[in-house]
């Protein structure tokens, strides 16, 4: 049952093979059974995961329900969900219970889907490597003494070892699409605005995206197609249509125009990764796409731009912790500044007070010119880019992370190696474009993510070329040792 | 690039940030390093450059109209706070 996708669970639990029920408790049980090692939840849920999946079965029976009605998922815990702790990963929220459903989390309950729990990830969503969570690093089910990817780890690692069939995350640099190539799966951040971020703890208020970790391009689109939209609760949420990305999966692809990202190929990319995705281009080739190089000449400032928009809206987002009306409040305080300082000194973990320091820094009175102004002049540089791209080709495609999986600890002690893991997603969040990770192949028995960005609302495509993709190849349906049955 | 331990202090300060010997030793070392690292956006001609406001060409924030649309929930909000009392949240005496 847990090599099945979120379409097969569905088709299973309609056609009467197994209820809701049954299936919730295999999850259940493997959670159980396969957490520990992989340290990927937070919370676990299963009380309540039972209730909604007898709830499910009962729509069902009475001719009631659609396409994910009884299907269980893991939310980032990054997620309001009402009634039930909501931590960010942090000791700041180690003691929050949610008074409200995020809008994601609201839609996905709308649409029939159960939730199994709350997924581990990095502290606030600041980091690249699971590592900087106050509840301990998550594990990479395909070598547990490697990390999966970061900030969006736990959801990442529950689905590929099938504890999960599928997650939410969130993606401000990379946060979907970084972990779901160190793992082997399906990951995608839509379009800034197609999501609601009403609920979806805030990190970086003009990058921030919930997206999700599937195992392949059709449970994607499935869950794609219930929590997007537009929400009157998020001001930068927008007021389009959202089609049923499930319809356009099987378009040919013949004729599509895919541009090379000359800037993804060079220095830092390992050879054994760049062999898999150019081997990739070959497959979308067969498939009838047009090859095309393109150059987007300030791509390679992305980074540098994002260490100073992320940590400067991360800085003004984090203010609201101030031991007062919610999360930790530090003992005895002896007067307000006390309180305020020692709340958030004690509640926070280094990355978030590093990020915190950062974003002051380059925000405060003759600073701001030189560092925030001009980061957002590059940052339209680098968005003007991708429209000129566009305007050539359909979709642009590259890796999505220089390396495979590295070891835990690799890189804790040096931020600027740990931030460039994101050299290639974070220019999608700086200019609001989709982008997805799939499957591509494994080096020495870890995953290789291939990496999809398109125009603005190009989601469908991006689905579409993303199936099509795993109809010619079985990358997607490997699953790591120890974890198929 | 480089702070002096007072810097670092003072940008705590701003930051509302307790933060331990330790820590701001650690931050003199890393803090100096990423504003280095991100100085190289000053090789990028923008003279002529609008810095960006939002990803998406043409669309603003939106405002709501200035309505009531929550019922008052204070004391379940209130159940996340460390102290309160009568409904209201304590915090150190501010006035003497």
């Amino acid at each position: 049952m847990h090599t099945l996708t979120l379409a097969g669970l569905s088709t299973g639990i309609k056609a009467g093979r197994f209820s809701s029920v049954e299936v919730t408790q295999h999850f259940l049980d493997r959670i159980e059974r396969l957490n520990p090692a992989l340290n990927a939840f937070i919370t676990v849920t299963a009380e309540q995961a039972l209730a909604q999946a007898a709830a499910a079965d009962r729509a069902i029976a009475s001719g009631k329900g659609g396409p994910l009605t009884g299907v269980p998922i893991a939310h980032k815990d990054i997620f309001c969900t009402d009634g039930v702790l909501t931590t960010c990963a942090s000791k700041m929220l180690s003691n929050f219970v949610s008074p409200y459903d995020a809008t994601v989390v609201r839609k996905l309950k709308e649409a029939g889907v159960v939730m199994l729990g709350k997924t581990n990830m990095d502290e606030f969503a600041m980091g690249s490597s699971n590592e900087t969570s106050w509840y301990g690093p998550v594990k990479n089910p395909w070598d547990l003494t490697r990390v999966p990817g970061g900030s969006s780890g736990g959801s990442a690692a529950a689905v590929a070892a099938r504890i999960a069939p599928a997650a939410t995350g969130t993606d401000t640099g990379g946060s979907i699409r970084q972990p779901a190539a160190l793992t082997a799966l399906t990951g995608i951040k839509p379009t800034y605005g197609r999501v609601s971020r009403y609920g979806m703890i805030a990190y970086a208020s003009s990058l921030d995206q919930g997206g999700v970790l599937t195992l392949n391009a059709e449970d994607a689109a499935l869950l794609l197609t219930a929590m997007s939209g537009f929400d009157e609760r998020d001001s930068t949420s927008v007021d389009l249509a959202v089609p049923d990305y499930t319809t356009t999966l099987n378009q040919p692809l013949k004729g599509i125009k895919v541009g090379i990202l000359k800037e993804f190929f060079g220095q830092g990319l390992e050879a054994s990764t760049e062999a898999l995705v150019r081997d990739a281009l070959k497959v979308y080739e067969q498939l009838g796409a047009t090859l095309v190089e393109v150059s987007l000449p300030n791509l390679p400032l992305s980074v540098p731009t994002y260490y100073v928009v992320a940590p400067a809206e991360c800085s003004s987002n984090l203010s609201r912790f101030d031991g007062v009306r919610f999360g930790y409040s530090c003992d005895s305080p002896k007067d307000l500044l006390d309180l305020y300082t020692r709340s958030r000194g004690e509640g926070f973990g280094a990355e978030v007070k590093r990020r915190i320091m950062t974003g002051t820094y380059v925000l405060s009175a003759g600073y701001y010119d030189a560092y925030y102004i001009k980061a957002q002049k590059v940052r339209q540089l680098i968005s003007d880019d991708f429209k000129r791209a566009f305007a050539q080709v359909d979709l642009l495609v590259g890796p999505t992370a220089p390396t495979t999986a590295f070891e835990l600890g690799a890189k804790v002690d040096d931020p600027i190696t740990m931030y460039l893991n994101d050299i290639y997603t974070i220019g999608a969040n700086l200019a609001g474009l989709p982008a997805m990770s799939i499957p591509c192949g494994f080096v020495a028995g870890l995953p290789v993510g291939l990496q999809l960005i398109g125009p603005h609302f190009a989601e469908a495509k991006l689905l579409n070329a993303a199936h099509q993709y795993q109809q010619q190849t079985e990358w997607h349906t490997r699953i790591p040792d120890g974890y198929q049955s | 690039m480089s702070l002096t331990r007072d810097d670092v202090l003072d940008i705590a300060r701003l930051a509302r940030l307790a933060i331990t010997p330790a820590e701001t030793a650690s931050l003199s070392d890393s803090l100096p390093r990423i504003l280095t690292f991100v100085e190289q956006l000053s090789a990028a001609e923008t003279s002529t450059v609008e810095p960006m406001a939002h990803p998406l060409d043409g669309l603003s924030q939106r405002l709501r109209s200035d309505t009531v649309s929550e019922t008052d929930a204070h004391e379940r909000f209130q159940q996340n706070a460390a102290r309160v009392e009568a409904g209201l949240y304590l915090v150190p005496k501010v006035i003497e």
